[in-house]
């Protein structure tokens, strides 16, 4: 693999960009592998990435029946944070934070991490109380955090209305400076080269249809291309996540929904933060290259049309509009949705399952961006081992029926 | 947009005069202090989540205000059918094989051929 440099950029250019190798190969699916990933998502990338680079199992495939990254990894709104409340997230959602940190070095390839801190609003009385108490149980967990109150959030943002004249004036904020922003579609494609560097193959256009499962093990899988022979398979497929598991023949605690977002014309930058508000129900922050990139909420029925209600995109700019009038007569660009899915306690799961040798990644619903680099570890660790890594032991299906639910509805929310 | 058949008002409204409420047709375990972990757990958490042809609750929350249920493709979001509580559907996975054309209580065309219009984007 060529390695990319400012020096190579120079040296490109010289030859006019006419020589730039592939980012990886394309290569026809081997009858058997060590292990497969069902899903060329974010996650599903990383996880092969670290399979092979941290335990060495390099005859490995990942199964994407779009294309890399085409799910929810470059339908989202980028925003990476760790400040959740409970201490088992707080610590998966850190750890990953901690990879974000040197990920570009590390899989040289420039995914434009930028931490331009996040502020979550605060509007009521209430929202101060459950701020107060998560920024404290995020310091306690060495997570950077901090309160501010209104005139904290003014300084951070001048053109926010903070004055009481709003309808849901602003109190103050929680504030996590290390939190950011990063280039979603190059987090898909710089686990993907750096996976594909380490001899996996990734296959596209390649569709899980069934298991093959003898005496309650997993031996292979059914695709579009074939069958495969494995006896390790890590399915990694967001939405589709509760189809894959009837396939399997059993039930996960899931529902999917239509998650929608949107984007401005570009303008010159006048937002270099991101800002989350749960309570008039908006996300809001400026790209790079000058558009305003704005969440929606979930559509509260079920559905795989990866489209949601116009209603729910009128009323997150209503909200956008209320927290910044500045932006009244900004144009939308685009807007699209994706499937995602939602799970009881707003916790993922990352769990073995009835079936010896299938391993579940799901259940990030609308906030498993952030976690790509950390979950992709985890998981692979699991994969390799056999057994949950410690960091995702916790999030077992086995929570659904023992009742040690992880309750993260307060950081997660509609907040990102 | 969804064009929502009220069973109870008899009229088609728009989406916003109502919310979705999960899965319907579920039933509280008999007696849940007799039952194990597991069935409580299933009642609690675990629902049904079609890529097809799914029943669910609504609440005409802005009308009548009253419970009814809605047979709907979870992909077209096609409205196949609207009914009252109490009742079964009569559209379901088993006897919807071949997705019938619309029928009387999805007889908004103009959200029909939308939707039709998006499965093309489908990843
Ligand atoms: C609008 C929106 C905004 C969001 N905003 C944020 C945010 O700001 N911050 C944040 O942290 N998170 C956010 N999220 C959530 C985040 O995008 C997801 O949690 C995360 O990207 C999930 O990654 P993934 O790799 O698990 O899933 P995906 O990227 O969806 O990958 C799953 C892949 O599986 C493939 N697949 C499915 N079925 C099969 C099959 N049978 N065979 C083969 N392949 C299959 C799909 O094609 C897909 O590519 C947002 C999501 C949306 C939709
Ligand atoms: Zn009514």
């Amino acid at each position: 693999m060529q390695r990319y440099s400012g020096f190579g950029l120079v040296k490109h250019a010289l030859r006019h960009h006419e020589d730039w190798q592939r980012q990886w190969r394309n290569p026809e699916p081997k009858t058997q592998y060590d292990a497969i990933i069902i899903g060329g998502g974010g996650h599903g990338l990383a996880t092969a990435y670290y399979l092979a680079k941290e335990h060495g199992i390099t005859n490995v495939a990942v199964l994407e029946k779009g294309w890399l990254g085409g799910g929810n990894t470059a339908r989202n709104t980028t925003i990476v944070r760790s400040n959740y409340l409970w201490d088992e997230a707080a610590a998966l959602y850190e750890h990953s934070l901690k990879l974000w940190e040197g990920l570009s070095q590390d899989i040289n390839y420039n995914v434009m991490f930028s931490q331009r801190g996040v502020l979550n609003l605060g509007h009521t009385l209430q929202d101060m109380r459950d701020i107060q108490r998560r920024v404290n149980a995020n310091r306690l967990n060495g997570v950077d955090s901090e309160v501010l109150d209104a005139k904290g959030v003014q300084e951070i943002v001048p053109i926010i209305d903070g004055s009481k004249r709003a309808r849901y004036p602003i109190m103050g904020a929680s504030w996590q400076p290390r939190a950011g922003v990063a280039r979603h579609d190059a987090v898909a494609w710089g686990f993907a080269r750096a996976a594909d560097a380490y001899g996996v193959d990734l296959l596209q256009n390649t569709e899980v249809t069934g298991f093959k499962i003898l005496d309650g093990r997993v031996v292979g899988v059914h695709t579009n291309r074939g069958d495969i022979e494995t006896r390790t398979v890590g399915c990694v497929t967001a939405g589709n996540s509760g189809v894959l598991a009837g396939m399997a023949g059993f039930k996960l605690p899931l529902e999917s929904h239509p998650l929608q977002a949107l984007v401005s014309e570009p303008m010159k930058p006048i937002l270099d933060t991101v800002v989350m508000s749960n309570a008039v129900h908006g996300y809001i922050s400026q790209s790079d290259k000058g558009d305003l990139v704005i969440g929606a909420g979930i559509d509260g029925y079920n559905g795989y049309g990866q489209r949601g209600s116009y209603a729910t995109v009128e009323h997150t700019l209503q909200a956008i509009v209320e927290m910044f009038p500045i932006f009244s007569r900004v144009r939308m660009n685009r807007q699209w949705g994706g499937i995602v899915d939602t799970c009881p306690d707003a916790c993922p799961i990352l769990s073995k399952t009835p079936v010896k040798g299938l391993f579940f990644n799901c259940g990030w619903g609308t906030g498993g961006f952030k976690a790509t680099p950390g979950s992709g570890h985890v998981f692979a660790a699991t994969l390799a081992k056999g057994e949950p890594h410690p960091l995702a032991a916790p999030f077992s299906i086995d929570r659904f029926h023992s009742g040690a639910l992880i309750d993260e509805h307060g950081a997660a929310g509609v907040a990102h | 947009m969804f064009h929502i058949y009220c069973p109870y008002c008899e009229e088609y409204r728009e989406e916003e005069e109502f919310h979705p409420k999960g899965q319907a047709h579920l039933s509280r375990p008999e007696d849940p202090d007799d039952c194990s972990d597991e069935a409580w757990g299933d009642y609690l958490f675990f629902r049904d989540n079609p890529r097809g042809i799914h029943h669910e609750m609504w609440v005409h929350a802005q009308g009548c205000r009253k419970f009814f249920n809605i047979t709907r493709h979870t992909v077209t979001y096609e409205i196949l059918e609207t009914y009252k509580m109490g009742e079964q559907p009569t559209i379901t996975a088993e006897t919807n094989t071949a997705r019938p054309a619309a029928t009387a209580s999805s007889a908004d065309d103009r959200a029909a051929t939308e939707v039709k219009g998006a499965q093309g984007v489908q990843a």
